[in-house]
């Protein structure tokens, strides 16, 4: 298992950040993005009640399906019918996740 | 005008376990919330769900952490604003803060603690054309007393639990209830869904689904609104008295952006000495406050409310000493 993942984060000024992060500290990808100091708005801390850690995936990685309260928070901040919405905050780190490509939606800025 | 030693406002766990620790000092407290019931976060968003990082609490639902924070609080007789903003602070000639809130409630004290976690939650709002012209108006994003719909013609928009619990409810005392949804499918409790398909079959409920509200008309009030299906862009209009958009709730920092505190990103900076903020006699302690390593956990909350009261009695006897008394020695007095 590699200790190491690279992840592509796209920030909202449009700035491409290559970062390696270890996937073996349970980690999600919210927390990865802070951990590199990419602003991130992610108001709640992790708890799918915000909507502001939301991300758009531009790879074409099989992410987990997602939860009921993750699909109805999206639902309700009016982000689910945006192709590929997740938020980051629901997504551990795993190796197969590996040079993962994602953009940060509006909503993670103020 | 109520009156108080130190105004507390979010009555989440920080602000009621502040109660206990005001108290022991023999100060008085009054909490003010935007949300209905004390609690913050623990009560409106998880309150069964468990919480597992409490010292000496191996397991304890949020719901149950807030009954005994109550409990543990209610020998001082906290009062409270609830329902209400805070909006806005005003230093007071005789040096104390007045602290009004949306309703126009003020009140009064020395000492202000912020302890509001992520702000206040505030309902979300869709983007439909005039949605924000009708506001009190026949728009409302919350239900606060549903004899108000009471023969009127009620179109509710929304596919979580709330707006299915209010379509069912409202379906008996409405002349008319129609449930605008963005899908094909409800996501609420399958009991809730049944029941407003049953509600439907029988005509009590009328079912837009696959659709949207998209434009909203009136003179000096709501009248009528568009809505838009989505397969075939049709748009029909709907002769309306209320609108109610229900799409959960969103925190927000709100007011206390405008109070002239030093903000960092979304948080209040303190100093981690006694969690004082850069007005005199104000604080901030809980998921609301920034300095070098805070971590957002609510026993670093408890933590810092202890603090608190500390350095806000010194604030307000600068003249008193001030003894550290074990609850083991001395117990507790109620006031």
């Amino acid at each position: 298992m590699e200790a190491l993942i690279t992840l592509n984060i796209t920030d909202l000024n449009g700035v491409k950040h290559k970062v390696e992060t270890p996937v073996d500290m349970g980690l999600n990808l919210m927390e990865a993005i802070r951990l590199h100091e990419i602003p991130i708005k992610a108001l709640c801390g992790g708890m799918a009640l915000c909507a502001s850690c939301h991300v758009i995936l531009d790879s074409h990685h099989q992410l987990p399906e997602m939860s009921e309260s993750e699909e109805a928070m999206l639902d309700d901040a009016f982000l689910l019918d945006i192709p590929n919405s997740r938020l980051s905050c629901q997504l551990k780190l795993t190796p197969d996740l590996d040079g993962l490509e994602v953009r940060l939606g509006e909503s993670t800025g103020n | 005008m109520i009156e108080t030693d130190i105004l507390i406002i979010g009555a989440g766990p920080c602000g009621l376990f502040t109660v206990f620790e005001a108290g022991l000092l023999k100060l008085h407290c009054h909490l003010i919330d935007s949300l209905p019931q004390p609690g913050g976060q623990l009560s409106e968003i998880y309150p069964k769900k468990p919480i597992y990082d409490i010292p000496g609490f191996p397991i304890v639902m949020a719901g149950d952490l807030v009954k005994n924070l109550m409990q543990q609080a209610e020998p001082f007789k906290p009062g409270f604003t609830l329902g209400e903003r805070a909006e806005k602070i005003e230093k007071m000639d005789d040096g104390r803060w007045k602290l009004t809130t949306n309703k126009g409630t003020e009140h009064a004290a020395p000492i202000i603690a912020i302890a509001a976690g992520l702000g206040c939650f505030e309902p979300r709002k869709p983007e439909i054309l005039h949605l924000l012209n009708f506001e009190d108006k026949g728009v409302d994003y919350i239900i606060k007393d549903p004899e108000k719909y009471r023969n009127m013609n009620v179109v509710i928009s929304g596919g979580g639990d709330s707006a299915l619990d209010w379509a069912i409810f409202l379906a008996d005392v409405a002349k008319s209830v129609t449930l605008v949804h963005r899908r094909m499918h409800f996501r609420g409790h399958l009991d809730s869904v049944h029941k407003v398909n049953d509600l439907a079959a029988i005509g009590k409920i009328k079912l837009v689904l696959n659709a949207e509200v998209t434009e909203l008309n009136g003179a000096d009030k709501l009248e009528s609104l568009e809505i838009t299906d989505f397969k075939d862009e049709h748009k029909s209009i709907q002769e309306v008295d209320y609108f109610i958009p229900l799409f959960g709730l969103s925190p927000k920092l709100g007011p206390l952006k405008h109070w002239n505190l030093n903000l960092h990103k979304e948080s209040i900076a303190v100093d981690p000495k006694d969690y004082s903020t850069n007005m005199p006699g104000i604080y901030a302690i809980g998921d609301i406050n920034d300095y070098p390593g805070k971590l957002r956990l609510i026993l670093c909350g408890f933590h810092e409310a202890t603090l608190m009261v500390q350095s806000a009695y010194k604030h307000i006897n600068p003249d008193k000493n001030l003894v550290l008394k074990y609850t083991t020695v001395s117990g507790v007095t109620a006031f």
